[in-house]
């Protein structure tokens, strides 16, 4: 029940898009693009989000895509989690993908609305994070590509007026060993206490992470200890350990030390799982 | 704008309706519509009681707004007849107090839909949407499996 | 047995797979109003101050209820104002209502009323709110209206102290050889009904209350209005259709207050209130909290010669039904063990905690967890099987309860043959232990308890039955289907005493209390027993108008007539009788002439025998039957991670008898479910303000479909004799021994001794980190 009134929009454009954004906010209005739009419904309902216009971008070709070009697989920002999973271009992406909410809620929370979430596990993102990935993103001055790590930090970064509209991925980065992991408070269901997603690219080993901290990320250094080869994975682990971004979370999901003791043992089962008998 | 003119398609007709925008589908499925099947566990998409399926899948209705249906085939739990889930939900005892039921039957039927010979993993994954606050999922498990056997 | 033991379909199977059956919310009228909570936002509060000039300004805003002072409720004491004024005693407390046209409206202006707070010092738990100097929950505690056996301590924060004093512990401490002791400890929970609780309200203009609720005790709805407000009892007519959900959550009587006092508002205008799921887990009352502290001692042989017993229940901010629940957990405080020195204090404690109301079990499963993990804390010691332990020491015709009712064969079910069937069903004797490989161990650990009701020693529940003129029968009783098939129960009780068929008994599954005889509530697994019994009366008044007009047409006394198959007959010579279809309604001769009339059944039954209890030691008769259970969890640790899975949960009771086998495995394996999902992941999490932190289900979460381990159910038949077919109380066993035996399988698993609730991995890990700390 949301308690406040908006303006829907149905664009079938980028430009289209674009332009009722600028023309809303213009008045003064609280915009937002739409795609799957679970967290303004849920958010909206505990007074934790408000708008006075929805674009909904669910029309718009580009936000659809699903598609290899070149060496490259673009996905559209408006694709349902549900609907990468069934056509499974991105194996691990759909492995983490699928541990997002529910089976049936994936099917109304999208690839963009996961990534530029509010609620800031975003893990959908880890995947990309991992594959150097390409966004392009259009705004009032156009499409541009960016790589992901020049524009997330922690979060998207973008621009009033801008959004996501697609994502494009090395197959180099598709087809390479991963692994992928959500570890959460008791079983199978709930928020991550940890979700580990890494990737082997030669052998070099890629880890990204969400849960641990209030936002998700992919850390250099932390990379850098763990591809020590000459060393132990425990002192590979320790050394990770000690170069973690802060703060970490500390909330009812799980204490901050118990966290890390979570994270202590993926990382061991990354290394063991994508370096086979060398750890 | 904040009020629409639309038209939703629903188990089968056409209903002209008048809306807000934030207006969820859940909402005038039973309000608009008097569908009261789908049932507001949490209006959050948390526990799958307001399940219904929109173009052969499964879709929480409090988690849609009621114009994102536009143009979409939505069947509630209205709009199923004797189903054979229906008929092994009965025979299997797969609910107790009911209020879950039409959602767990909305979903059990889109993953007949979509997926008639699911695995265990396939059917877990899917089932996990819904909560059951009654039974031990047991029930509804042999309900699902026999029905899945059958095709 | 025809009917009864068969897995009847329920009567309602078809309403419910259709989406056609309905529950409250499911009902609204045009121009029924919408109300919205404003609810407290902290744990304890003083309101300095409430603005709603800004929420009068939404369009469609009808009325507006805060700042009044209207009379005090609560059932066992007269201490809740049913909307906040002075203080906020808990998180989620009401202290505004708001009413418009639509429920978009109502949430707008709800969110536009400006509450200032000034905080207080929070009770946070029931060890905190007894200690001495803790801040008062209710400053005049000696001011209110209350039961007589409430016994409340002005100047502190005891609601209730019931106490037990049976045998003489001074020798049952000397004849111990081996004692333990521990201490246990839970916070609230909920009881996640899929149905928010939901009431609508509405005044006519002759003073008649038409109300419809979402509740377990509609006919108490019916007595508390009248008793807060003075009302005509006979001018409150309330509606309960199907209860998507209770578990004793919705035998507490809260919303239709406050749907009553905003119809009566505005004239009479009909009001709905839905709760939210955020409001039904934060104001609506929740599941009990416990810190309890268990002493036993035992001889050599491990017989078990005394129990100290402190029980500190969380009330929370009001008593409500919370001293009812603490009484409970008083007469059963040793669960089913025959003790002869029982010590026992407990308490029911004020915190600023939302308030309980009674959760399905009502205080066993609480009071099990904590002499569950100390009769295996016992066991170890002692160097016994856990099991052997308990059966050594199971309570058995002959001994006496805590509260010192002697045991007959009738009275208490079988606990040793529920034993025996357990150590079978869960290859106990394979062992508890099965190392998988290095990191995973599979371990069962098990646990025994029991339970009597204790109600309302006058408790009643009635029955009528009507005939359609084709013979078959309308069954009208007061129990409402919250879900447990209680209704398709009594149809198989009334088809099976009229040797009929099933589908031609027609039940009536709403209740309305105008014209639906009273069924005191429908709680604590008394359904089949209260209701069946005046089922069973009315049956037998039905049958004996069938045969004195049946006696006067076949020209045939009446000791010569049988009934069945819904004919009345002549023993000796089936062929000649009559329908009931011919009866029923009056026989009717050729010539018109018409004898007999409208045949109307009634029965009614009332519990006998029960007392209250002794203040100064609780001797007294709290309930008539005792149901025990055995039960066994096995669990798949890693010993890593201290993640596990659930991998099998049996439980095996002694049901007197079987009903209907599918509706009563269903029960069990359901009871089963919420049990494991309380024990492992279910809980409250506050913080300094009392502030619950995850009122919402991605954040409180029941168990899910796949998280479910394998589910074995085991029935012992010793038949309770007064009740219909024998049959014993079982909706809630299941349930009661998940915690314990879940607790003492990890326990045994990680190797260290894990004493509170809920049992998540991080719970093992920090108790192995303190562990490991210590040995360093």
């Amino acid at each position: 029940m949301l308690p406040f009134d908006f303006d829907y929009y149905r664009p079938e454009t980028l430009q289209e898009a674009v332009e009722l954004y600028q023309k809303q906010a213009g008045q003064g209005k609280q915009v937002i693009f739409f795609s799957g739009g679970t967290e303004l419904i849920t958010l909206g309902r505990i007074d934790l989000a408000y708008v006075d216009a929805v674009i909904d971008i669910k029309g718009i070709a580009e936000c659809k895509i699903i598609k290899s070009e070149g060496s490259q697989l673009l996905l559209g920002s408006a694709l349902s989690l549900t609907q990468i999973e069934e056509a499974n271009p991105f194996p691990l992406l759909t492995k983490v993908a699928s541990e997002v909410a529910d089976h049936t809620a994936r099917g109304k929370i999208t690839l963009g609305g996961n990534i530029c979430a509010q609620i800031f596990y975003r893990e959908a993102v880890l995947p990309f994070l991992l594959a150097d990935s390409q966004l392009m993103i259009v705004g009032p001055e156009g499409i541009k590509t960016v790589q992901i790590h020049e524009i997330f930090q922690g979060q998207l970064q973008l621009k009033r007026g801008e959004m996501l509209v697609q994502t494009a991925t090395d197959r180099r980065f598709i087809e390479a060993p991963f692994y992928a992991v959500k570890r959460r408070q008791q079983w199978d269901t709930g928020y991550p206490l940890i979700t580990l997603a890494a990737l082997k690219i030669g052998q070099e080993i890629r880890v990204a992470i969400s849960g641990l901290c209030p936002f998700p990320f992919r850390s250099a250094e932390l990379e850098a200890h763990l591809n020590r080869w000459g060393q132990a994975a425990e002192s590979r682990i320790a050394g990770a350990l000690s170069v973690l971004p802060k703060p970490i979370l500390d909330d009812v999901e799980g204490s901050a030390e118990y966290r890390i003791f979570v994270l202590r043992n993926l990382l061991y089962d990354a290394l063991s799982v994508l370096e086979g008998s060398r750890v | 704008m904040a009020l629409q003119q639309i038209t939703l398609h629903v188990n089968g007709e056409d209903h002209n309706l008048t809306v807000r925008s934030a207006d969820t589908l859940l909402f005038v499925l039973r309000e608009k519509l008097g569908l009261t099947g789908s049932k507001p566990g949490c209006l959050n998409g948390d526990c799958g009681a307001c399940t219904v399926n929109v173009d052969g899948w499964p879709m929480k209705s409090c988690l849609m707004l009621a114009i994102e249906a536009v143009g979409k085939q939505v069947t509630t739990i209205e709009g199923l007849h004797n189903t054979p889930i229906q008929q092994a939900f009965v025979e299997e005892f797969a609910f107790q107090c009911g209020y879950c039921t039409p959602g767990f039957i909305m979903n059990c039927h889109s993953l007949i839909e979509q997926h008639p010979d699911a695995d265990g993993q396939t059917i877990k994954e899917w089932l996990e949407s819904n909560i059951c606050r009654c039974t031990s999922y047991i029930e509804i498990e042999k309900a699902v499996k026999s029905v899945l056997r059958k095709d | 047995m025809e009917v009864i033991g068969k897995s009847v379909i329920r009567k309602e199977a078809w309403d419910k797979v259709s989406g056609r059956a309905r529950y409250t919310n499911d009902f609204q009228s045009v121009g029924m109003l919408s109300a919205q909570m404003v609810i407290s936002p902290y744990g304890h509060a003083k309101i300095a101050g409430i603005d709603t000039s800004k929420a009068w300004q939404v369009p469609g805003v009808r009325a507006i209820l805060s700042g009044k002072r209207y009379p005090l409720t609560g059932e066992a004491i007269r201490d809740r104002p049913p909307i906040a004024v002075d203080k906020v005693r808990y998180h989620g407390e009401p202290v505004a209502v708001v009413v418009a046209d639509t429920p978009s409206q109502a949430k707008t202006a709800a969110d536009l009323i400006n509450v200032k707070y000034e905080l207080l010092p929070v009770v946070n738990s029931p060890t905190q709110a007894f200690q001495k100097g803790a801040p008062l929950v209710h400053e005049h505690l000696g001011e209110y209206k209350k039961e007589e056996d409430s016994l409340p301590v002005p100047g502190t924060n005891i609601a209730t102290h019931i106490k037990i004093r049976k045998g003489d512990m001074e020798q049952g401490w000397a004849e111990s050889e081996t004692v333990v002791e521990a201490s246990f400890s839970f916070a609230p929970s909920d009881h996640a009904a899929m149905e928010t609780r939901c009431a609508t309200a509405e005044i006519q203009p002759d003073g008649t209350i038409i109300i419809m609720t979402s509740s377990q005790a509609p006919f108490m709805v019916k007595r508390l209005l009248a008793d807060y407000f003075d009302e005509d009892m006979g001018k409150i007519i309330v509606h309960t259709p199907l209860v998507g959900g209770a578990y004793g959550g919705k035998a507490a009587v809260q919303l239709e207050v406050l749907a009553y006092l905003a119809s009566k508002e505005l004239g009479g205008k009909p009001v709905k209130l839905f709760n939210t799921r955020e409001e039904d887990i934060l104001t609506s009352p929740c599941h009990i909290g416990l810190d309890a502290t268990v002493k036993l001692g035992a001889d050599r042989n491990g017989k078990i010669k005394a129990a100290e017993i402190r029980y500190l229940w969380d009330g929370g901010a009001y008593s409500d039904k919370a001293i009812d629940v603490t009484r409970s957990g008083t007469v059963d405080c040793t669960g089913p063990y025959n003790i002869a020195n029982v010590w026992c204090d407990s308490y029911c404690m004020y915190t600023n905690h939302p308030y309980a109301a009674p959760f399905r079990g009502f205080s066993h499963s609480e009071l099990s967890f904590a002499i569950e993990r100390t009769m295996d804390l016992l066991a170890q010691k002692l160097n016994i099987d856990p099991l052997q332990l308990r059966y050594l020491n199971a309570i058995m015709p002959g001994d006496t309860t805590p509260t010192r009712v002697r045991l007959t064969k009738s009275n208490v079910g079988d606990l040793r043959k529920c034993i025996e069937k357990l150590r079978e069903l869960i290859q106990w004797d394979e062992g508890p232990i099965k190392v998988i490989n290095d990191r995973f161990i599979r371990v069962k650990g098990v646990s025994c308890s029991w339970k009597t009701s204790t109600i309302d020693p006058n408790a009643p529940s009635g029955a009528i039955l009507t005939f359609n003129r084709d013979g078959s029968i309308n069954l009208m009783s007061g129990v409402v289907e919250i879900g447990t098939g209680t209704k398709t129960i009594l149809a198989q009780i009334l088809a099976e005493k009229l040797k009929m068929d099933v589908d031609k008994v027609h039940v009536r599954m709403e209740v309305d209390t105008q014209t639906t005889p009273e069924h005191w509530k429908t709680v604590a697994s008394r359904g089949t027993y209260m209701a069946g019994r005046a089922v069973l009366e009315a049956a037998e008044d039905v049958i004996r108008q069938l045969k004195e007009v049946a006696a006067c047409v076949l020209r045939a006394p009446e000791e010569d007539l049988e009934v069945g198959g819904s004919r009345v007959f002549l023993r000796d010579d089936p062929v000649i009788g009559l329908h009931f279809k011919d009866i029923c309604y009056g026989y009717k001769y050729p010539n018109g002439n018409t004898i007999g009339g409208q045949i109307i059944g009634r029965g009614n039954f009332v519990l006998r025998h029960l007392t209250g209890l002794d203040p100064e030691t609780g001797e007294g008769k709290p309930g008539p039957e005792w149901t025990p259970a055995a039960y066994g969890v096995e669990i798949e640790l890693d010993r890593r991670d201290y993640t596990y899975r659930l991998v099998k949960a049996c439980t095996v009771l002694d049901i007197g008898r079987v009903m209907n086998q599918k509706a009563a495995e269903g029960q069990v394996m359901g009871a089963m479910s919420m049990g494991l999902a309380f024990a492992g992941r279910e809980t409250f999490y506050f913080d300094d303000l009392g502030r619950v932190l995850n009122p919402q289900l991605r954040t409180y979460r029941p168990l899910r479909y796949g998280e479910n381990p394998e589910y074995v159910v085991g029935f012992v038949e010793t038949p309770q004799l007064d009740s219909p077919y024998g049959a014993r109380g079982a909706g809630e066993h299941g349930l009661m021994g998940m915690p314990g035996a879940l607790g003492n399988a990890l326990s045994l698993a990680a190797g260290v001794q894990l004493n509170h609730l809920p049992l998540i991995p991080e719970l093992i890990w920090r108790a192995k980190e303190a562990k490991h700390h210590a040995s360093l």
